[in-house]
């Protein structure tokens, strides 16, 4: 767990340096909620104790880098105690849930906030100043005059056609939820992870290469109108989904061959919601959505016993 | 040459890749170790029924006499490792931890501890049943560690075929280098004994199978077979662990797997530890009982590592003396090697059939017994020799699910340890499936 928070600092220093003050109010405050949850919920030794594996550090850096720089700082509390509530504890603790905690927090955030949710900010470089809407007081209108808003590259693409520079999407200079803007450095830190054997590399891969392929074939069929494969790979929450949250090695399957199965779904309904569907972006559904296939996964992928026909 | 099959492809898919750690004893001649005052042959060295002693207590023995004869078809003879005086007949340590019966000898320090005879048992007139009376008689049993009796193995089943005969000189425990020494210096009675055994056993084809890293046990035998002009062939295997496993010895050589839940037989094939071999050729060779094997005494906590021929009976504390004792943080002794030896709580109990080495670890070498939950990360999974789910398992374990455990084939498992090595959360894997087994074991026994 801890090689995946390492992977993850870079990414978090560019959380920093794209949205200053906000990502690490942000990061905080859902790290420390996940930690009251994991807590609250356990008794006797394993109270703290539970703390120690790192997940819930975890869940809570995740689920921070996955929501708009401004996002008011009360509602990042809220996301975080449900993720490990409703997508971990009541499950049975770790390594029983059937989805990404994370994720399940931040589906929580999305039902419960759609406004606040899709409300994104231009990266401005003030670094020390907190947004307006970060410190926004629970069930009130934040103040919005500081803030620069701005649609996504996929909103933009979505709804107005207009794609985003490729050096932009890949450097991170764009906007978009905390931790997803930067694609060279999630992709580092993907190569990292597999370097390191902490996760299954098929996945990713397995993700990625559907995404590039399902989309590919949409661009060359009407390029105008379709983003590009290297669009799709860059921008939105796909390589930081594909890389830390599909990785998950308890919501994804046991075997390479599930592996494999698990990527391309989550791919192929990257594409179609992000195509189709009524939202800009779809990764979150994608992976939550695999996740509940895994356990069928597991039954159509088990290897044949030696010795057996 | 063509007597040597040098392919990468030879292996079985999953197993792990532990450090080897042979460097220790690998290149040491086997040595032997002087007579200790003492020593304790336990009835039941082997899988089946306990022999039956045939002498009484303060009675005067030879060494290489029968002290307790077979008791049924699958059990064998026990003999004197030495001369000297039977001083009692009682419950003793076990390397199983289990207190078995025991015949405890007294040696004569005045004898000099030959053997009598040492005449060749003329085997090439003998018939199939006088054979495998001879196999029981000398005591012979597999010598890599299951134990079991090596004539039941050699009577082959009514309607059953042997076509391939494998000599197993895998080892591929970490540390252990017996079966190594034994195929380097013991290469003509190693041929010699799958001579004596085809003779019986008209297989087609016999094979050596031999893992790449001993490439002087793989020349020795090479030479031994053009020396004595046999059609054996000696197979270079990948070394991965547990390639000296059975049935994975059998999907590396023959490309076939054996059907669950029957044995090596079924596919046509008979599996035999190079040592066992060895012993059988002794035994026909100069009428020496199976009275003594080759231990690797090892580990970084041993002073003076080595290989030792020892009589069967000698308790563990005499060759950890003889190998200049313990290092200061010893902390582990285990029979057997680091994946599947048995960790010991006494140095009294003595080198059985079975035992193939002594490894002592310090501190440090030791898995601190921490466990974290299951994370589901499919390490297992993927090492997995039999292709099981060790990780589902494990989880039902915790449960005590035991008939769905036995649903995806925990009964397969043979505890190779290879799930329980690469567990991140360092979780007994293998233990539970142990466990598992003999409950669902009992459980079949009493329905």
């Amino acid at each position: 767990m801890f090689q995946v928070v390492y992977a993850l600092l870079p990414i978090l220093g560019a959380a920093f340096y794209f949205f200053g003050l906000a990502s690490l109010l942000m990061c905080t405050t859902a790290v420390l909620s996940c930690f009251l949850a994991e807590s609250l919920f356990r008794s006797g030794p394993e109270r703290f104790g539970s703390l120690k594996d790192g997940s819930a550090l975890l869940t809570g850096l995740l689920l921070a880098l996955t929501l708009p720089p401004g996002f008011p700082l009360w509602m990042v509390f809220l996301g975080g105690f449900a993720a490990i509530a409703i997508g971990k504890v009541i499950w049975g603790g770790i390594g029983q849930n059937l989805f990404n905690p994370a994720l399940v927090g931040r589906a929580f955030l999305q039902a419960a906030f759609p406004t606040a949710i899709t409300t994104w900010s231009q990266p401005d470089g003030r670094f020390l100043a907190a947004r307006g809407t970060n410190l926004a007081l629970p069930f009130f209108q934040g103040e919005t005059l500081d803030a620069v808003t701005s649609a996504t590259p996929l909103a933009k693409m979505k709804f107005q056609h207009e794609p985003t520079a490729i050096l932009d999407l890949f450097f991170g200079n764009t906007s978009g939820s905390l931790g997803e803007t930067s694609a060279i450095l999630i992709l580092l830190a993907g190569i990292y992870l597999a370097a390191r054997k902490v996760f299954n590399w098929h996945i990713p891969v397995s993700i990625l290469a559907t995404v590039a392929i399902f989309s590919g074939i949409f661009f060359y069929v009407n390029p105008e109108f379709y983003p590009s494969p290297l669009h799709m790979l860059f921008s939105g929450g796909l390589l930081l989904g594909a890389v830390f949250m599909a990785t998950d090695p308890v919501t994804s399957p046991f075997t390479i061959k599930g592996c494999w199965l698990f990527g391309f779904g989550i791919g192929f309904l990257v594409v179609l919601i992000r195509i189709f569907g009524g939202l800009p972006e779809g990764v979150m559904y994608a992976i939550l959505l695999m996740n509940s296939a895994v356990p069928l996964i597991n039954r159509a992928t088990r290897y044949r016993v030696y010795g057996t026909k | 040459m063509s007597d040597v099959h040098q392919t990468e492809r030879l292996t079985f898919r999953h197993g792990v890749h532990p450090e080897e750690f042979k460097e220790f004893t690998a290149n040491l001649a086997v040595e032997r170790m002087p007579f200790v005052d003492e020593y304790v042959v336990p009835l039941s060295q082997h899988a089946g029924a306990p022999s039956i002693p045939v002498v009484l207590k303060g009675q005067r023995v030879k060494r290489g006499e029968i002290i307790a004869k077979a008791a049924t078809f699958v059990s064998v003879a026990q003999h004197a490792p030495v001369s000297g005086t039977v001083e009692s007949i009682d419950l003793a340590e076990h390397p199983n931890g289990l207190l078995v019966n025991a015949i405890r000898i007294k040696a004569d320090p005045y004898s000099a501890q030959t053997v009598d005879g040492k005449k060749p048992i003329p085997w090439a007139d003998m018939d199939f049943k006088t054979f495998i009376t001879a196999v029981q008689t000398a005591g012979l049993v597999g010598l890599g560690g299951a134990g079991f009796p090596a004539h039941v193995k050699f009577s082959i089943p009514e309607g059953k075929t042997c076509k391939y005969i494998i000599a197993n000189g895998c080892e591929c425990e970490p540390f252990l280098t017996s079966d190594h020494r034994i195929m380097v210096e013991y290469a003509s009675d190693l041929i010699e004994g799958l001579k004596i055994l085809r003779h019986f056993i008209p297989a087609e084809k016999v094979y050596i199978g031999i893992e790449k890293n001993k490439p002087d046990a793989i020349k020795a035998l090479s030479d031994e077979i053009r020396r004595q002009g046999v059609d054996f062939e000696v197979v270079s295997l990948k070394v991965k662990y547990p390639q000296g496993a059975e049935k994975m010895l059998i999907k590396a050589v023959l490309k076939k797997e054996v059907p669950t839940g029957k044995l090596p037989i079924d596919v046509e094939t008979l599996v035999s530890n190079v040592g066992t071999l060895v012993a059988m050729a002794q035994y026909f060779n100069q009428s020496v009982p199976l009275i003594e094997r080759v231990v690797t005494v090892t580990g970084t906590a041993i002073k003076r590592p080595a290989n030792l021929m020892v009589p069967v009976g000698t308790q563990i504390k005499h060759l950890i003396d003889w190998c200049g004792g313990l290092t200061e943080g010893a902390v582990r002794i285990l029979l057997g090697g680091p994946m599947m030896g048995i960790a010991q709580k006494t140095l009294d109990v003595p080198v059985t059939k079975g035992i193939s080495g002594v490894l002592v670890l310090t501190e440090d070498e030791v898995r601190d017994i921490t466990t974290y939950k299951c994370i589901k990360c499919s390490r297992c999974v993927e090492v997995c020799p039999m292709y099981l789910n060790p990780s589902l398992m494990g989880l039902m374990a915790r449960k005590e699910l035991y008939d769905e455990m036995e649903e995806l084939h925990v009964m397969d498992c043979f505890e190779c340890a290879s799930c329980s090595f690469v567990c991140p959360s360092g979780i007994p894997l293998v233990q539970s499936f142990r466990v598992a087994k003999s409950i669902l074991r009992e459980r079949k026994a009493r329905s």
